[in-house]
């Protein structure tokens, strides 16, 4: 059962605000849906591996060698401040 | 140059490349049906006002296509529909656009999709939903919902979009065009922002096969820059495009034509049995065991992996960026304020599973059905050479109509989603319409990296059919 405390408890897992409105309508639906999640229980996966998508499960390195970058001011466009060089943001470390 | 849009994408680059017009009236002739029609669907978040033209050559050359807004385009705002990514100006090329460019397509515009690409209606975008060419008061279907709607409604010859649960097929099915996801890997994910990156494949909306082949072509093939990309050499998916089923052992799962399936679909399916069967297809039903529990599996897989990926939208290099005065306070509201309900919910499910005390119970757990899921398609084409199945459920359903209720909405993903699970290539093809006009989609699901099987099937069905050559609309249009 997901009440406002599991929710609010994911709220701060996810770093995603909600308001109280929401807290209340989404533990409604993630209740539901975990609920028919459940049905996962039904089947005996004692001695089966997880299986993450790919077809080979080769390790995929590249050489450490330097490659071009999308050159900075570009990146810093995006930015929504910037100062000197740096994306800024409020104070880390008191 | 009237009634290009009615051309196949093949037929309108060589029809340029014998001189009938220039490369700039082709591409203004579609600027105009863009502007003159998409008001009424809204396929199309931003048409560029100069189409960006590919300078280099193919049998696709100067053929008009747009772009689902989650896939990066250089100088371009890509927003995946959400307001969170509002003024984010994409920095570098998907390796599928340089592709295009390389293979001298113009570049139309960016289209509508549900927000992240959670959604199977495009009603989650920040933008509005699009409306379905055949019936405006109904759903493309989604999450790639605005690139399906424009090649329906001939806006453009060419579409691309996202396949994560069915992304591509589930709007391909609803809008009556073929909407192709090949075998996880086959198509490089480098440039497109990921939503479930175990699942998430690239691929194209085309009107038929041939156009599809030839798009694969450019499309397919393995890239350094993504990790997941595979290491197979892509064949020439145009030497599929052969009329003969003779011998082919077609596939039809019981779990997927039982309850729950809309008669209306299943006459449009049994239609496409009797005209495969009739050119020397052999047809057997197989069972595909563990279907039920696809749908719960891929939520939990698909949620986990969206979780994470969509940490990095927390106001700091891009987008969207709320006030405050602490970190935890830019992330939290930032986010509150610029993800959309869908988007918190899968967030939250995901968040909730990979937890620490759940994670064993529910994404590990969901891992491992995936396994299970994947053996009943090993087992099943050990008989059998590719699968038949319906797309999806119903036709296009009523906007709003699902809004309510998530799970079933979830629910409607029931035929697409093994696939991305699998890592199969899947695709839709249009076989008829409903009593009230709107598309019914078949699927075809094959061996991973069989495409060709799948093209061959459909290229044949096409040769046979008109379907797929319908436009919706007016007449005088």
């Amino acid at each position: 059962m997901i009440d406002k405390k599991v929710v609010e408890y994911i709220s701060k897992l996810a770093r995603v605000e909600v308001s109280e409105e929401e807290k209340e309508f989404l533990g409604q639906q993630l209740s539901k849906i975990i609920g028919y999640i459940d049905k996962l229980g039904e089947l005996d996966v004692e001695e089966v591996t997880p299986y993450r998508g790919l077809f080979s499960e080769d390790n995929v390195l590249r050489s450490d060698e330097p490659a071009v970058s999308p050159a900075r001011q570009d990146i810093l466009k995006n930015a929504p401040q910037e100062s000197e060089g740096f994306f800024r943001i409020p104070k880390v470390i008191e | 140059m009237k009634d290009l849009h009615t051309c196949s994408a093949t037929d309108l680059s060589l029809r340029l490349s014998k001189g009938e017009y220039s490369a700039d009236d082709l591409a203004g002739y579609f600027s105009g049906r863009i502007s003159s029609l998409d008001n009424e669907y809204k396929s199309f978040v931003s048409a560029f006002d100069a189409p960006l033209k590919g300078d280099g050559s193919s049998a696709l050359a100067g053929v008009p296509i747009a772009i689902k807004d989650n896939i990066c385009i250089r100088g371009k705002e890509t927003t995946c529909a959400s307001r969170i990514l509002k003024g984010h100006y994409s920095v570098y090329d998907a390796t599928v656009i340089s592709r295009l460019k390389q293979a001298g397509l113009v570049l139309m515009g960016i289209t509508n999709m549900d927000e992240f690409a959670f959604g199977s209606s495009t009603e989650s975008s920040c933008y509005g939903p699009t409306r379905n060419p055949w019936n405006i008061e109904c759903v493309p279907g989604g999450s790639s919902g605005g690139s399906a709607a424009a090649v329906a409604a001939r806006l453009v010859p060419l579409a691309l979009g996202s396949d994560t649960g069915g992304s591509i097929r589930q709007p391909a099915s609803f809008c009556g065009v073929v909407g192709f996801k090949p075998t996880y890997g086959r198509i490089s994910r480098f440039g497109l922002v990921a939503f479930g990156s175990s699942l998430d494949q690239i691929g194209p909306f085309t009107t038929n096969f041939k156009d599809c082949a030839h798009l694969l072509n450019i499309l397919c093939g393995y890239d350094p820059a993504d990790s997941t990309s595979a290491r197979v050499k892509a064949p020439d998916f145009t030497a599929a495009l052969i009329k003969d089923v003779k011998g082919l052992r077609l596939g039809l799962p019981r779990e997927y034509f039982k309850q729950g399936l809309d008669p209306e679909v299943k006459a449009g399916l049994d239609e496409v049995i009797k005209i495969l069967k009739d050119q020397g297809a052999k047809t057997k039903e197989i069972s595909l065991p563990r279907t039920e529990y696809a749908v719960a599996t891929y939520y939990i897989v698909a949620c986990s992996e969206a979780s994470s990926n969509l940490q990095r939208f927390d106001g700091i290099k891009y987008g969207l960026r709320e006030k405050a005065d602490n970190l935890m306070d830019l992330y939290t509201r930032t986010k509150g304020a610029g993800f959309g309900d869908e988007v918190k919910r899968r967030i939250f499910l995901g968040t909730y599973s990979l937890s620490s005390g759940y994670y064993d119970a529910y994404y590990l757990r969901a891992l491992k059905v995936r396994t299970l899921i994947k053996q009943d398609f090993e087992n099943a084409f050990k008989e059998v050479d590719v699968i038949l199945t319906p797309t999806s459920p119903t036709t296009a359903f009523r906007l709003g109509e699902k809004l309510d209720d998530p799970l079933s909405m979830y629910l409607s993903d029931i035929y697409t989603i093994s696939a991305n699970l699998a890592g199969l290539p899947g695709v839709s093809f249009p076989c008829g319409f409903d009593s009230g006009g709107l598309p019914i989609g078949a699927q075809l699901l094959g061996k991973p990296f069989d495409e060709e099987t799948m093209i061959r099937v459909g290229h044949t069905y096409q040769s046979l059919t008109d379907y797929h050559t319908r436009v919706p609309g007016k007449k005088d249009e």
